[in-house]
């Protein structure tokens, strides 16, 4: 048997296992992660992005199915399901701030995941886009573990409204100061509530570089835009269907 | 920890039960989430004292897991990318429902916040 057959039989071996994907996924993070950081946290350098583009590019040119790297990478992506669960922590710790503007948020929260849903229905059917498509762009302005779960129950596919909530955070990360700042809103508190309302953790993280009061009524509206999203699309659908 | 990571399985597995039992339109892991801010609001009261250190527990732990949830996203994201062909004939008009989606709603949340929060526009 030659080298070149022993490195191959490994690689045969390599395949099948879940180390090698999970090494390989866990390698490009911390590298895209490092990159975004080295970068003064430069909204486009998105280390979700970037990971994502670093590890199909390895299994492209290595021609590896997807479905084979995923038999690996599944572990990692289960943790979505508890890190749900661990959100209610940034909501109780701030639960201080949220009570003292109770009725600011209580209302923003409302009428600002109303608006979303609406702007993305009727922009969608204003481009003619089909009716599974919209479905899995309907809850995209929320965390993807929370998306993906209203996406699957409303009929969208899961795995596409995951990638289109990480375009939607990106988007508002590299966006949202320039569009706030065209409308002249200076109050901090509101301006870091419509960036986790509009663009959940990527725009969250993006809020908390840039000030702190920002960053705290960013990541209590990302909490609770998940939760009344989760509830709000449903109902719609059901008043919908009474209507009808 | 590993009490922490318990608690934290158990909340959604309770959740991912009453959703599929009942058959609940809100996904199991977000039923998980309210359960867990009841129960971290029930560990503040002073009866249940002893529960304290625990809630300190299920605080590091979750915070530990939340640092990393840009890295949880991977796995999915890259079945898109090798899936991308499917999205070709509506990729265009996606990214414009998305950037328009966005921007609007920035503005609109910002400016509710703002009107109502009683704080002027100081320009």
């Amino acid at each position: 048997m030659t080298d070149v057959d022993r490195l191959y039989q490994v690689w045969v071996y390599l395949q099948a296992e879940p180390l090698f994907w999970l090494t390989l996924t866990i390698g490009a993070y911390l590298l895209a992660d490092k990159a975004y950081r080295a970068c003064n946290l430069f909204p486009i350098l998105n280390p979700v992005a970037v990971s994502i583009i670093l590890v199909s590019a390895c299994l492209i040119c290595f021609e590896v199915e997807y479905e084979r790297y995923f038999e690996g990478a599944k572990f990692i992506h289960f943790l979505l399901g508890p890190a749900t669960v661990a959100l209610a922590i940034p909501i109780y710790l701030n639960w201080n701030i949220v009570s003292r503007a109770k009725k600011a948020i209580l209302m923003s929260v409302l009428l600002g995941v109303f608006f979303a849903i609406s702007a993305t229905y009727g922009i969608s059917w204003l481009l003619g886009l089909d009716i599974q498509t919209i479905m899995t762009l309907l809850p995209r302005n929320v965390t993807a573990p929370i998306a993906m779960g209203i996406s699957e129950i409303i009929g969208g596919v899961p795995s596409l409204t995951a990638i289109l909530t990480i375009v939607t955070g990106i988007v508002g990360a590299a966006l949202g100061t320039f569009t706030l700042d065209l409308f002249r809103i200076k109050n901090m508190a509101a301006r870091g509530f419509a960036f986790g309302l509009a663009s959940h953790g990527i725009g969250t993280a993006r809020a908390m570089s840039k000030n702190d009061e920002a960053g705290v009524f960013a990541a209590v509206a990302m909490g609770l835009s998940g939760l009344v999203t989760a509830v709000m699309i449903p109902l719609i659908f059901l008043v919908a269907q009474g209507l009808i | 920890m590993l009490t922490a990571i318990f608690t934290i399985l158990v909340l959604q597995l309770i959740g991912e039960v009453l959703q599929k039992y009942f058959d609940l339109a809100i996904p199991g892991p977000v039923i998980g989430l309210m359960l867990m801010l009841l129960t971290l609001m029930m560990m503040n009261s002073k009866k249940l004292n002893i529960l304290a250190p625990l809630r300190t527990e299920i605080i590091n732990t979750s915070e530990k897991l939340l640092g990393y949830l840009s890295l949880l996203f991977v796995p999915i994201g890259v079945g898109v990318v090798m899936h991308l062909q499917l999205l070709e004939m509506q990729l265009l008009r996606i990214l414009v429902v998305i950037i328009l989606g966005t921007m609007s709603t920035m503005i609109f949340t910002s400016l509710i916040f703002s009107r109502i929060s009683g704080k002027k526009f100081d320009d």
